[in-house]
């Protein structure tokens, strides 16, 4: 289990408990966080999950695949070095404490 | 605003974001959404993938965790079906006999698989997949020995079903009428590039075939399929996706403007301007499309009710949204970025036989839209290009060398006015999800 923050554009916050095998995508549909639209459900297709990893993270994240970075292309915030797909970060122990802060508009 | 009541009819993908959408604008009034679908919301893409497959579990296929409507104070009622419209009153009868008043009436019905016109066709073992029970049931007869599967009509649903149960390992055919494959939808370069994937794998596809005729057992189970000109082939299991047909019927009766759909203005408004109508069941002018259209996908659920709920609150805005659209296949990311038809050129970018492609289709010279076979970056791009109106003409995209990716970024403004989220207060919930 992880504590995930996912942090609005208009500075409020909403932490949760997530339980593996989730994703940080579906962290926040199973406790109504707002900002992430994950059109495609989860399956790297759509880049409406974008987030930007907090600057500061030091967490173990998976590497980014070439499918991931390909979607990156698409999204409608501006892609930064931190930005990832939510839906590609598996949740687990290793992981908690993890900040994340949501795009502007995810389409 | 306090006493507005809005009454959704129909609880599947562009129902359930309606109602979202409009809690995300922080809109205070009733929102009731009516369902005839239990257990409630639920995303329906995987059925003809994972699900099927058995790689997606029946939990991840809900939109949201039950406690999300008594949290969104959003009323649902799952398992029941509006049966009439009175406009007069502004009011909905349901099939409970519960009657309900609205200020804003929100059709979302949806649509339903259209039935094979042939002899046969209610014999057991003939299928169409629409919800989570007709998912249940064929991954049911999925699950066992290898059978003899037909899929009747080489469309997304279709060929999805044919990928999935080849993956399993049965015996799979496709029939389809018309010369090509998804003949509708993509160019000719795409749908021969997805039926080789599909021969490659060993499905029979037969393409420009009608089925005739279906016969069955001494128990009625479909046992043969007949075809013009007098070939039948063994079946065990048949699968119809021929097209769907848009649940008009609501508004029909109470005398709203209807063709194929439910005709629908700039704003998704029906020709009376308290209802609305989106999603797979309205039709609605298209600005990219000249026209009007109808179209089934869930981007299109989506962005709808963003445009629906923004009318409700008093802040309308047209609907010009880019449609985009997914499917997968075997290893095949097919994406579809904005309206590909009808075009006058095309360019294709990349390798055909190793799978990995786009092609741009231009009209006029002008790029309106861009099918990419595990190209996601073209999709992505291409759908922020369509989305700021940039132009890419065809000359540029057959310079050797191409790439979107090398092309700067160009800034896009969103296509929907989004709200800001209303929370002001930091919130820390215990998830019990597993
Ligand atoms: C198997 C399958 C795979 C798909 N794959 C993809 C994909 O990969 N990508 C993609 O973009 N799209 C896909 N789609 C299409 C997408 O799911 C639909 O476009 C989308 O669900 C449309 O949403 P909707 O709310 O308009 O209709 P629906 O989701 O069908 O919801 C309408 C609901 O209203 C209910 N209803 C109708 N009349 C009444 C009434 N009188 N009272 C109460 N309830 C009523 C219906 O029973 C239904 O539950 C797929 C569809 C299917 C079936
Ligand atoms: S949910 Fe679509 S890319 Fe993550």
């Amino acid at each position: 289990m992880a504590k995930i923050t996912y942090k609005h554009p208009n500075g409020t916050v909403t932490i949760v408990d997530v339980q593996a095998p989730n994703t940080v995508m579906r962290g926040a549909k199973l406790n109504n966080v707002d900002g992430i639209e994950a059109q495609c459900g989860g399956s790297a297709q759509c880049g409406t999950c974008h987030v930007y990893v907090d600057e500061a993270n030091t967490l173990p994240l998976p590497e980014m695949d070439s499918v991931e970075d390909d979607v990156l292309y698409g999204t409608a915030c501006e892609r930064t070095e931190f930005s990832r797909l939510s839906c590609q970060l598996p949740v687990g122990d290793e992981i908690d404490g993890l900040l994340v802060h949501l795009p502007e508009a995810q389409s | 605003m306090a006493a507005h009541a809005v009454v959704v009819v129909g609880a599947g993908q562009a129902g359930f974001e309606t109602a979202c959408a409009l809690r995300s604008r922080g809109f205070r009034g009733r929102i009731t959404l009516i369902g005839d679908e239990p257990p409630g919301p639920s995303y329906r893409p995987p059925l003809s993938k994972g699900y099927l497959a058995g790689t997606v579990a029946a939990e991840e296929i809900a939109l949201r965790p039950p406690s999300f409507y008594t949290e969104q104070d959003i009323e649902l009622l799952p398992g029941d079906r509006v049966a009439s419209l009175d406009r007069e009153r502004r009011t909905v009868l349901l099939e409970s006999g519960l009657r309900l008043p609205y200020d804003n009436l929100v059709l979302a019905t949806g649509s339903r698989p259209r039935s094979l016109p042939v002899p046969g066709a209610s014999l057991t073992g003939v299928l169409s997949l629409r919800g989570l029970a007709d998912a249940e049931d064929l991954r049911l007869r999925l699950s066992g020995p290898p059978r003899r599967l037909v899929v009747v009509g080489a469309g997304f649903i279709g060929l999805e079903v044919a990928a999935t149960a080849r993956g399993l390992g049965h015996d799979v055919t496709v029939v389809e009428a018309q010369p090509r494959a998804l003949a509708r939808a993509l160019t000719p370069t795409t749908s021969d590039r997805i039926v080789a994937e599909h021969r490659e794998r060993g499905v029979r596809v037969l393409l420009g075939r009608e089925v005739t005729a279906l016969f069955g057992d001494a128990e009625g189970r479909v046992q043969v399929m007949e075809l013009d000109g007098g070939e039948r082939i063994a079946a065990d299991l048949v699968v119809v996706g021929v097209g769907v047909l848009p649940n008009i019927e609501l508004a029909l009766a109470a005398d709203l403007l209807v063709g194929d759909g439910v005709v629908v203005d700039a704003q998704l408004r029906t020709s009376d301007p308290d209802i609305f109508a989106l999603g797979d069941c309205a039709r609605f002018p298209s600005p990219r499309a000249g026209r009007h259209v109808r179209v089934e996908s869930v981007q299109n659920a989506s962005d709808q009710a963003k445009c629906v709920a923004a009318a409700v609150c008093g802040e309308p805005y047209a609907y010009t949204a880019v449609p985009w659209f997914w499917s997968e296949q075997y290893a095949l990311r097919l994406q579809i970025a904005g309206l590909t038809a009808p075009h006058d050129e095309t360019v294709t970018v990349g390798d055909l036989a190793d799978g990995k492609f786009s092609v741009f289709c231009f009209r006029g010279g002008r790029l309106t839209g861009v099918e990419s076979v595990n190209r996601p970056a073209d999709h992505g791009i291409a759908r922020r290009l369509l989305t700021a109106g940039t132009d890419l003409s065809p000359g540029t995209v057959r310079e050797p060398g191409f790439d979107l990716k090398r092309l700067p970024r160009t800034p896009t403004t969103p296509t929907t006015p989004t709200a800001s989220p209303s929370r002001t207060t930091i919130q820390e919930r215990l998830s019990v999800h597993a």
